[in-house]
Parts: C-alpha cells; sequence; structure tokens
C-alpha cells in the first residue's frame, strides 16, 4: 500500500446499462410528443409472440392504427408474415445479438410515419433474461407464457416476471394434455408482481383475446391524453 | 451474446471515470450484480480481456460482488432470503414479496493508478 502511493478507488455507482436508458428516454420522448402507445412483447422462442401479434392485429384493425417492429436474429419470416396484414413492418435484424436495444429502435422508429400510428408493438427476440434490462423507450412490458413451457417460468426467470405490466398465458387449448396449474401459477405471479395484469387466451382458437385487445385500447388511450 | 453488449458498456463507463480521475491505468473494476438479475456471469472477464488491450484497462481485474435477494413478505411484513425455487414468506406462508435486494446491475467503483 506504501509504495503504490498514487493507488485509489473511484467510487462511480453507474447502472452498467445507462447509456441505453438515456437513448430509450430519447424514443419515449419522440413516442409521446406524437402521443403513441410503444409495447415491448418478450417471451421465449415459440411462446407465441408473432400469433398474438396477428391476433391482436385481427382484432383491433378498425380501431387503432397500428405498426410492428420486428426483431428477429436473422430471418424475416415474421416480418414477412405481419407485412401480408397490410400494417407498416420495420424488421430488425440484431446480428445474433439476443436482444433489442435502445439505439435499433431508434433507427427502426426512424422508418415509420409517426403521426400515422397510434399503436406499435416490439416483437423482441425469444429470450427471457436480457430484453427485461435492455429499454427501448416503451411503454408497457408485456410477457407471454405459453402452457407447454410449464408453469415454473417465474422461478427459473424472476426478472422479467418482475419487470412486466402484464402477462399473456398462451396456449389454453393445451391444458387438457399439459401439466400446468393455472392457480399456482397465477398466486405465484401476482405474489411477485401485484401490480400485473394477467390474460389467459389461445392464439389457436381465439379465446380470450377480446380482454386482452380491449386492455390494449384502454392503455394506447392513456398515451394519448 | 449480451455479456459482450454488456462488457462494451462496461469499459465504456470505467475508462470515462478513470479519465475524469486523471489515472493512467485501471486496474480493477467492481460490479455489483443482483440475484434476480439473471445476468452476468464470468464470460465478461472473457470479453473484457479481448475489448481492453491498447486501453488504459488493459489487464484490470473484473470483481462482481452478487448481491443475494431479500423480500419483505406484503402479508407479514417479514424479511427474508430468497430461496430458490421457493417464494414464500417464512414467517406467514404467503407467496412473494416487495423486493428489497437482488436487482442491481451496476459499476460500484474503479481502483486506478
Ligand atoms: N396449440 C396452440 N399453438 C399455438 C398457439 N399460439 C401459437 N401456437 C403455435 O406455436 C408456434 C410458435 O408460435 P409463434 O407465434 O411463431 O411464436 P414466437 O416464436 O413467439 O413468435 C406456432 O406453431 C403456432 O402455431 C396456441 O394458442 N395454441
Ligand atoms: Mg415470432
Ligand atoms: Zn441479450
Ligand atoms: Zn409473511
Amino acid at each position: 500500500m506504501t509504495q503504490k502511493s498514487k493507488q485509489m478507488q473511484v467510487p462511480i455507482v453507474q447502472d452498467i446499462l445507462s447509456a441505453n436508458d438515456e437513448i430509450a428516454l430519447q424514443n419515449r420522448e419522440t413516442l409521446d410528443r406524437t402521443g403513441i402507445c410503444m409495447v415491448n412483447l418478450m417471451a421465449s422462442p415459440g411462446a407465441g409472440k408473432t400469433s398474438l401479434l396477428l391476433r391482436t392485429i385481427e382484432s383491433l384493425r378498425t380501431k387503432l392504427r397500428m405498426a410492428v417492429i420486428e426483431g428477429d436474429i436473422a430471418s424475416t419470416v415474421d416480418a414477412d408474415r405481419i407485412a401480408q396484414e397490410n400494417i407498416p413492418v420495420v424488421q430488425i435484424n440484431t446480428g445474433g445479438q439476443c436482444h433489442l436495444d435502445a439505439p435499433m429502435l431508434r433507427r427502426a422508429l426512424h422508418q415509420l410515419h409517426l403521426p400515422d400510428l397510434d399503436l406499435i408493438i416490439v416483437e423482441n427476440v425469444g429470450n427471457l433474461i436480457c430484453p427485461v434490462d435492455f429499454h427501448l423507450g416503451e411503454h408497457l412490458n408485456i410477457m407471454i407464457a405459453s402452457v407447454p413451457e410449464g408453469d415454473d417460468k417465474p422461478y427459473k426467470y424472476p426478472g422479467i416476471f418482475l419487470a412486466v405490466d402484464a402477462v399473456v398465458i398462451n396456449k389454453i387449448d393445451l391444458l387438457p394434455y399439459v401439466h400446468f396449474d393455472l392457480a399456482a401459477f397465477r398466486t405465484l405471479v401476482t405474489g411477485m408482481n401485484p401490480d400485473v395484469h394477467i390474460f389467459e387466451v389461445s392464439c389457436e382458437t381465439g379465446v380470450g383475446i377480446a380482454p386482452w385487445a380491449d386492455w390494449l385500447v384502454q392503455q394506447t388511450g392513456k398515451c394519448q391524453d | 451474446m449480451h455479456e459482450l453488449a454488456i462488457t462494451q458498456n462496461i469499459l465504456k463507463i470505467a475508462l470515462s471515470h478513470a479519465e475524469q480521475a486523471q489515472a493512467i491505468r485501471l486496474t480493477a473494476i467492481n460490479l455489483v450484480v443482483g440475484e434476480l438479475t439473471g445476468f452476468v456471469d464470468e464470460s465478461i472477464q472473457f470479453y473484457f480481456d479481448m475489448l481492453s488491450p491498447g486501453t488504459p484497462a488493459q489487464g484490470a481485474r473484473l470483481v462482481i460482488r452478487r448481491v443475494p435477494a431479500r423480500l419483505r413478505c406484503r402479508e407479514c411484513g417479514e424479511e427474508f432470503a430468497l430461496r430458490p425455487l421457493d417464494w414464500k414468506c417464512p414467517r406467514c406462508s404467503a407467496v412473494g414479496g416487495t423486493v428489497l435486494q437482488g436487482r442491481e446491475f451496476c459499476i460500484e467503483s474503479i481502483e486506478v493508478e
């Protein structure tokens, strides 16, 4: 300690993702200027993000002006599918990165004509860990948990369940075939996050989509005041 | 893969603070990572060793302090350490609770010379 007299400790206490947070805040301001609601949709691969998007577009097409931002590691399959619905869609290829980040979103927002929109839904990369921490400028964080993935996801990925505004339980048409204790799942999720909204849907049959879509309309309205 | 993006952020923040402190060399970076972030593993040292050569942070140690999760029961107010796969209050068995600690994800300090 004595001979290395110049050595010192510099306190910082700065969030590691603060640079991303700053750009997310700018994105948020851009959206707020035109009264647009942006939703960050997160889930494991195959949980039903694209399916829920398609169902949501189908039910809200006449009520809201929507656009979709598709995050995908490499392909454009989901974006192509959405484009068939005649909805503006921007594809972000993350080039291998496992999450979207705020600078990517900023570029995507530049490609949309914002005054024409009420709601932007972002399909994040299929992953339950880092998308939670890389804010985009979203107003709402939504997670899809699908029945075949099992009811123990909240134990394994507490971070996402603590962070989201709503959990959409998808593929409830499979409940008769797969062990998934809905009541226990609900108790655990609300115990972790008492403000969370929980929806039970099947994108296959369309069951439960109406309450989810109504809620989204209501939330979008809050961004327009 | 997100460890790469995260390590880039860590390096950038650390270097800018080292510069402000007019340091010549960065010898260590002290990180605080909460158990509930499910984030960083040891591979960030690997990325760090890849990204830092040629900067004042070359050769620096990354020291990760992991913060265990603590909850407060919303029913009875008991404070308790989270046990994996068990989000129950040890006193009244209510499920869940308010997170008191375990979601940290920051650089606490750097050591420079
Ligand atoms: N049985 C059933 N299958 C579904 C449901 N929703 C989606 N799927 C199927 O799950 C697979 C993955 O869905 P997709 O929307 O592409 O998931 P993503 O990877 O999260 O975008 C597809 O084969 C869908 O047809 C559902 O409610 N019930
Ligand atoms: Mg998809
Ligand atoms: Zn990632
Ligand atoms: Zn209790």
